[in-house]
């Protein structure tokens, strides 16, 4: 939407967003991405000089559950996501061109700016059989992820499918469906888990590589620790009455009409981390358990087989016994999470370093478990 | 003579690839190719059915939403659950949005820019824009700054020449008509519809926790609480009055906007009511129950079945008369791939035969696609939008029968025209507007429900695993957005033994069958003009008016093959 040579803000201000509401927004990033408030001049001051990074959307074997995802994004919207803040050069199910023109700009996206621009894989990929199970331009998925992926900067796996498979990769798994990690080991990935991914975490990820030149801190998982850092049950709006022991029986009782707690419904609250309760979806207004239902725990790492069956509750989980309560599954979730907390601690160290500015040539590096100190 | 190779088909769900022969400046045969697999009824087998719909749902995230409803219908039919009221009208409120949701933004996002070419807006004259669009609706945002201010960000765009998802465009094409004051308009309303469908898909949110991807269905009803006075249900009275109002706005948006813009592009594209007929059968299998869900004759949309453009004959429908083909996909059947199966006795085998990859053309002569080739009666249908207020016109909805009159009148068309490329983006917009209309009044139906203390959601008689029998099986239907869909379930041991879907985009982008009939794109696409075999944007226009979805369209399943290891997790 604007110029090479003319940074954002003057963009924004060209189409009438005033530097008001740049700043609100700016807050509103660093308070998604857990930054101190402090940090909302300096994401300003970054996206200020920010050139157009060129970013690319592959499709795999998905739904087009994220490409949906991110439509409904708000703060920023869609529009200045797609437009203002990256030249969104690829994506299949709205770009402008098909068949070789779209092909056309995949390849010069990947010459021209290669180690430069952003790749987003939404979707799993086949592996068995030779990839047959997923070719676009006659090609097969995983050709083109090797090609897009190991020559992106970084690339962001949006949603459950990508990052380890999801759905298509549950048992018995027909087609050998991986995600872009196991795929392409060469890629630097970041992974967004999620049944789709929040649009929100998403846009907080692009903004943060914007502003610090480089991915946010991240789990064993490779997940953003803004996002995947606490347990869902502890941000829980219906966490007090689970502490006071009043549950949903049945669905549509006295307590299930005054929100009472779902884990006797099957909720998987306490053995799933994820910003949803606080960042909710659809410019704020729900999220699942607002709407009555248990969580599926859908940005855990392989939740299909691992957090199935969904009305089974926890303690029956395979796994676990069956004395084991809700609040003793969150303590072992929150041991594991307390460790990647002072990984953490360390990352926000370093991210009070000068950082290189977006576009260097210096791609940024995601910080995988061994590297992470 | 040309064999001209869409792949990828872009603004689209899911992976389409086209192959078209074109001779003398028109196609004469195409060739539709789903490109991608993944097996998820292979994966279902063994779960628990009450959890199906979480899984099905995932097949789409574009028809989000439609494929839970299904099943949740089909494991209510195994096991002959009656679902309270209030759960019939929250799903009722929760399909009929989706309906305005998709259909708006497949006509702004995946279809205007076939017809509307981004970059001739920058020759409009904001003044000039300000009349027309003041000349064709109430819609308030038509001031000659308001247009002059989108001509500004399309022009820096275009001279960043950072050209972002607009970069690789068939601008300046000779088959694109629009004056540029309407491709000014056009742009605006891309934009405006950008925003509107974040905002308006809230409706899901507030009843589903969110979307894509609602979480709120339950076999036996939902899992939405109601409650007049409580913070903590679902719904109160204070979101009742926030649905009313999203209801309302989208309203607002469908008739001053969508219609008004689809009347506009019709009346600079009158060629295309002569181009895209396609098959002339149309199916629908009705929905959006008023009584049960077992009560067709009371269906707000009605069922029926046409066959070859005749209006005057409504064919009563039986899903039984439902079967598929694979003789031109990539599965087997044991007995032979000339059969046709119907969905319970329904077998497959993945089984790809095609050229291997990297490849330039398929071997259409034998197996080319991931899509069956489902009939009805042995008949290829079309389905979707088209289809549905075909059925309902000729079954005599007053409603529907209203507003397919007006658009005609308003583009001095007779109803053959319908039968078109042209037609299926008139019938979306008329069905957009009459389900816009239903929202609102099912959002006060249910509030009068609110208000009158009837607050069931769930009928938990058969919720227990342990009161099932030990087999059972059922169907569950939907008019999904984009068309008719299917789920069969086959139960056995408080698990799924079997699950089966058909789906719209089958239906619409299949292969031909044992006998050589082309399915829907494939007839629809002949004698498509092409001005320009380097940029067939004439072939997106036809494809694209059905509005495809792959993701849904591409299915599998075993009935009686092979076995999988249990899906426990361990």
């Amino acid at each position: 939407m604007f110029p090479s040579n003319e940074s954002f803000v003057g963009a924004l201000q060209k189409k009438g967003v005033n530097r008001r509401r740049f700043i609100k927004f700016c807050a509103a990033m660093t308070a998604t991405l857990a930054l101190p408030p402090r940090y909302v001049a300096q994401v300003a001051s970054a996206l200020e000089k920010a050139k157009k990074p060129v970013l690319v959307w592959l499709q795999f074997q998905d739904c087009a559950g994220n490409s949906e995802s991110i439509l409904r994004s708000s703060h920023p919207s869609v529009l200045e996501v797609v437009l203002d803040l990256l030249s969104w050069e690829y994506h299949e199910i709205i770009m402008a061109g098909a068949g070789h023109q779209a092909e056309a700009a995949l390849e010069r996206v990947v010459k021209e700016e290669k180690g430069k621009y952003l790749a987003v894989v939404e979707g799993a990929i086949p592996l068995a059989d030779d990839g047959v199970y997923c070719t676009v331009s006659g090609k097969t998925a995983l050709d083109i992820a090797r090609r897009v992926c190991s020559n992106a900067a970084a690339t962001i796996a949006a949603g459950a499918c990508a990052w380890d498979g999801g759905l298509v990769a549950a048992a018995p798994n027909p087609t050998g469906a991986v995600g872009i990690s196991e795929a392409v080991p060469e890629a630097k990935v970041i992974n967004l888990g999620g049944c789709p991914q929040n649009p929100a975490n998403t846009a907080a990820v692009l903004v943060h590589y914007l502003t610090f030149g480089e991915l946010p801190a991240v789990d064993q998982y490779n997940r953003p620790l803004f996002a995947y850092g606490r347990i869902i049950h502890d941000q829980c709006e219906r966490r007090a009455h689970y502490d006071a022991g009043r549950y949903v029986q049945e669905w549509g009782d006295e307590g299930h009409r005054r929100g009472y707690c779902l884990y006797k419904m099957g909720c998987k609250g306490p053995q799933a981390t994820y910003n949803c309760p606080s960042v909710r979806w659809n410019d704020g207004t729900s999220w699942p358990v607002k709407s009555g239902h248990g969580c599926i725990a859908c940005a855990s790492h392989r939740f299909w087989d691992t957090r199935s069956p969904f009305y089974d509750r926890l303690p029956s989980v395979p796994g676990f016994g069956a004395d084991v309560t809700a609040g003793q599954i969150g303590m072992g979730v929150t041991a594991a999470v307390a460790g990647a907390t002072i990984v953490h601690g360390i990352a926000s160290a370093v991210r009070d370093r000068m950082r290189t500015p977006p576009g260097a040539s210096t791609p940024p590096a995601t910080r995988g478990p061994a590297e992470k100190n | 003579m040309a064999r001209i190779v869409v792949d990828p088909v872009t603004r689209i769900e899911g992976h389409l690839r086209i192959e078209a022969e074109v001779n003398g400046g028109a196609v004469t045969d195409a060739w539709s190719s789903g490109t991608m697999f993944r097996g998820i009824e292979l994966i279902l087998r063994g779960r628990d059915p009450r959890e199906a719909w979480i899984w099905t749902q995932r097949i789409c995230g574009v028809c989000t939403t439609v494929h839970a409803l299904t099943s949740v219908r089909a494991v209510e039919d195994a096991l002959g659950i009656e679902v309270p009221a209030n759960a019939n009208l929250i799903r009722n409120i929760i399909a009929a949005s989706q309906y305005v949701q998709d259909h708006v933004i497949h006509f702004y996002h995946l279809h205007a820019l076939d017809w509307v070419d981004v970059t001739l807006a920058l020759k409009a004259d904001p003044a000039k824009t300000s009349q027309l669009a003041e000349s064709i609706s109430p819609w308030p945002k038509s001031s000659r700054a308001y247009f002059k201010g989108i001509q500004d960000r399309v022009k820096a765009l275009v001279e960043s020449k950072q050209l972002s998802l607009f970069s690789s465009g068939y601008w300046g094409h000779p088959a694109y008509h629009l004056p540029p004051e309407a491709n000014l308009m056009a742009v605006a309303h891309y934009i405006e519809a950008l925003e509107f469908q974040k905002d308006y898909i809230r409706i899901h949110a507030v009843l589903g926790g969110k979307n894509p991807h609602l979480q709120t269905y339950l076999v036996g009803g939902m899992a939405a609480s109601m409650d007049p006075n409580e913070p903590g249900a679902t719904i109160n009275d204070e979101r009742i009055t926030f649905l009313a109002e999203l209801a309302s706005k989208a309203q607002a948006f469908v008739d001053q906007v969508y219609v008004p813009d689809v009347l506009a592009v019709a009346s600079f594209y009158r060629d295309w009511f002569g181009r895209g007929e396609g098959l002339g059968n149309f199916l629908s299998y009705g929905d959006y129950p008023l009584g049960g869900v077992k009560d067709s004759t009371r269906f707000y949309l009605q069922r029926g079945a046409i066959f070859n453009h005749d209006l005057s004959k409504v064919h009563p429908v039986d899903p039984a008369n439902v079967t598929e083909y694979v003789t031109h996909s990539w599965y087997q059947y044991a007995d032979g791939d000339q059969n046709a199966k119907h969905p319970y006795q329904g077998e497959t085998s993945p089984k790809y035969t095609g050229p291997k990859p990297p490849f330039e053309h398929l071997e259409v002569d034998q197996k080319y696609s991931w899509l069956k080739a489902p009939r009805y009666q042995d008949h290829p249908m079309e389905v979707g939008p088209l289809s549905r207020m075909l059925v309902a016109y000729a079954s005599g909805h007053s409603e529907v029968k209203a507003a397919v009159d007006g658009v005609l009148a308003k583009l001095n068309a007779p109803a053959t025209a319908l039968f078109s490329t042209l037609g299926r983006i008139a019938a979306r917009a008329i069905e957009a507007h009459v389900m816009a209309g239903q929202v609102s009044k099912w959002v006060a139906e249910l509030g009068e429900k609110l208000g009158h203390g009837d607050l069931r959601i769930h009928n938990g008689d058969k919720w227990d695993p342990d009161t099932w029998p030990k087999e059972a099986q059922g169907f569950g239907f939907h008019e999904a957005p984009r068309g008719s869909l299917g789920h069969w379930v086959h139960i056995e041991d408080k698990k799924i033994k079997n699950y089966q879907c058909v789906v719209p985009t089958t239906w619409n982008a299949g292969p031909r069958d044992a006998k050589g009939q082309r399915g829907a794109y494939e007839a629809s696409l002949l004698k498509t003009p092409i001005a320009d075999p380097e940029r067939p944007v004439e072939i997106l226009r036809t494809v694209h008016s059905f509005d495809p979805c792959l993701a849904c369209a591409v299915h599998v399943v075993d009935a009686q093959g092979r076995r999988y290891a249990q899906l426990k997790a361990s």
